[in-house]
């Protein structure tokens, strides 16, 4: 894929939150608000950092991988596959109905492309994604493995189980990307259960750590994942905390955890709609 | 009296070692293969392929959940993963992680499970899970496999490794009599008749094929024809042999070291009542746990032996 202008990817990006709004409005239910705070980690991601291939295969041999761990996310995620090309943007319209390939959370079931295993359940995907980092060594690919999951979703044990393992094994092809919004959905994580200093305690599993402070920002979001590139197979696996915040985009929407789980009514839609302009086109 | 028992044995062995051994040979011819194991390497004979291919297999430490998403990661990348550890933490532990990133999401994961059962002994009821082949069966895309010797563990998990899918291969940890031939064939899916007679149809599981093959000795010292019927693989049932085997019988047992609420009994009893409704009697715990002792006052405290095999024929014949 050729390499596009901030100007140009940071257009994907308005149009990935219309399509997560859109996609949450229409059938009242879903995820919008991690997805509206990490739609410059996606679009960074899929359309500058990754390399891969829209021609999909199960095994991902010799291109990157990226799972999604928080697969609550998903609005997000589907837009982002569309628009780079795995299946027709058109598809997003059945977004969580009826016999769609886009369920509610990620699922290989349905052969999706873009989709190696399912998420939803919290706490499996870096485990996941630290098996086929593996797997790409076993079979001399010297391709990345991208992990995306939560803050709150850290409050898993599984997790804790995975990151000391990753350390053990001197993981290195794997970059996972926590999205720290600071909410999850009972409030702030620093009232349902504070993660307090996240830096030291990857550290001290044995992981290299960077900190992406603006991670809304795409310029900055892209400077942390080449960064964090430039820190693979080092003998250490990588962790990019990127610093978002819930509901980005929308000024009734940010900041809080109130939009995790809740779709906008036909009138929010309006408004939200109204302060993101429509890009590449709605589908 | 001595029995004339139709199979018999000069060796004993533990299935878990018939694990072992079919996993180095799997290793061996094919390189895909990788193992992982959550601190139980020895419990779980898995040292040799450890041993021979040190860059296959994974120590995970005590953390079951994650080496079922490794597993299922490596998955992805195109291995063939088999996972070990003991029954109960390889199902009950982890059921979530197995039902999602395996089941669900189709992983070419085995996941090998020892010290299954009762006839673990002496560790106790935490350790003895009887409730593991119900919440494997009830997953789907899951094959569920419960081989009954060394030789057909072995065999076992050699064609697992041939097979695409995710699958449950439970084995034990006691020593055990290697009655089956060792250069058997496994097919998935495909129940074997042991024994043929006419009277009624034992179908066993995993240890109690060996009682199934006493009680079928002792039964029929008394006249009573028993057809005993190997069911390794519960989950795809062999239903045509079931419901061959019955029509012939007429009656049934069901025996297996597992709650007699979602095992193999359970299996059977469905394939009966929709197919040839028949008089059927289960072998297997009454929802209870177990406790610590040896396996065999295990078998027969909780009437998984044998004898029981025998008096459960009896009462099947009876509402024939
Ligand atoms: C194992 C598990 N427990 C609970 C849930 C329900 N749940 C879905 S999202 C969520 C909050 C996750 O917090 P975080 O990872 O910070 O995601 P964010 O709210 O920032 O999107 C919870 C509790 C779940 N999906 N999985
Ligand atoms: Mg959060």
């Amino acid at each position: 894929m050729k390499k596009q202008s901030i100007e140009e990817l940071q257009k994907i990006c308005t149009q990935l939150r219309r399509d997560v709004l859109r996609m949450v409005h229409a059938v009242q239910s879903g995820h919008p608000g991690a997805p509206l705070g990490c739609a410059e980690f996606f679009v960074a991601l899929y359309f500058d950092q990754l390399h891969h291939n829209p021609d999909f295969q199960m095994d991902g041999k010799g291109e990157d991988l990226f799972f999604l761990s928080n697969g609550h996310l998903s609005a997000g995620w589907y837009s982002v596959l569309a628009r780079s090309g795995y299946f027709p943007v058109e598809e997003l319209k059945t977004f969580r109905k009826l016999n769609s390939r886009l369920q509610g959370h990620p699922a290989t079931h349905e052969h999706l492309p873009g989709i190696r295993v399912a998420s939803g359940s919290l706490g499996q995907g870096l485990s996941v994604a630290i098996g086929t980092a593996q797997a790409k060594k076993l079979n001399g690919d010297d391709k990345l493995v991208y992990l995306l999951m939560g803050d709150g979703e850290l409050q898993e044990g599984q997790v804790w189980e995975a990151a000391m393992y990753a350390a053990h094994y001197g993981v290195d092809n794997l970059i996972a990307t926590v999205d720290y919004n600071g909410q999850q959905i009972d409030g702030p994580t620093t009232k349902v259960m504070d993660l307090k200093n996240l830096k030291a305690k990857w550290e001290a599993f044995g992981w290299e750590v960077i900190e992406t402070k603006n991670g809304n920002d795409l310029k900055s979001v892209i400077e942390g994942l080449e960064l964090a590139k430039s820190l693979t197979g080092k003998g250490k696996p990588v962790m990019n905390l990127l610093y978002t915040e819930m509901g980005y985009g929308v000024d009734f929407m940010v900041g809080t955890h109130k939009w995790h789980g809740s779709p906008p009514n036909d009138e929010q839609l309006a408004k939200a709609l109204g302060q993101l302009e429509e890009t590449l086109g709605d589908y | 009296m001595s029995l004339d028992l139709k199979f018999t044995y000069t060796e004993k062995k533990d299935t878990r070692s018939g694990f072992g051994d079919g996993f180095l040979e799997a290793g061996r011819r094919n390189p895909n293969v990788v193992g992982l194991c959550a601190d139980l390497i020895g419990s779980l004979k898995m040292g040799d392929f450890q041993k021979e291919f040190p860059d296959r297999f994974f120590q995970t430490g005590i953390a079951e959940a994650n080496m079922i998403g490794l597993a299922a990661g490596m998955a992805i990348g195109g291995k063939i993963p088999f996972a070990g550890t003991f029954a109960n933490f390889a199902t009950g532990r982890v059921y979530d992680q197995i039902r999602q990133s395996v089941a669900y999401s189709d992983k070419n994961v085995k996941i090998c499970a020892s010290h299954a059962g009762l006839t673990l002994g002496e560790d106790g009821a935490t350790h003895q899970i009887l409730e593991d082949l119900g919440m494997m069966k009830m997953l789907p895309h899951m094959t569920v496999i419960n081989p009954c010797d060394y030789n057909q563990t072995k065999a076992a998990t050699l064609a697992i490794a041939e097979h695409e899918g995710p699958v449950y291969l439970r084995f034990g940890r006691p020593s055990w009599p290697i009655f089956t031939p060792a250069d058997q064939k496994f097919e998935i899916g495909k129940a074997w008749k042991m024994i043929d007679g006419k009277d009624v149809t034992i179908f066993a599981t995993g240890h109690l094929v060996w009682e199934a093959v006493v009680a079928e000795a002792m039964l029929r010292q008394e006249g009573i024809h028993a057809e005993v019927i190997n069911i390794h693989t519960i989950k795809p049932l062999d239903e045509e042999a079931i419901l061959e085997s019955v029509k012939k019988t007429g009656c049934a047992v069901s025996a297996e070291e597992h709650q007699i609420n979602g095992g193999l009994g359970d299996s059977i009893a469905q394939t009966l009542i929709r197919h040839n409704p028949a008089p059927l009697e289960y072998v297997g715990v009454n929802d209870s746990f177990g406790e610590s002792g040896t396996p065999t006052q295990l078998l027969e405290k909780y009437g998984l032996n044998a004898e029981n095999i025998v008096k459960a024929a009896k009462r099947a014949l009876a509402r024939k």
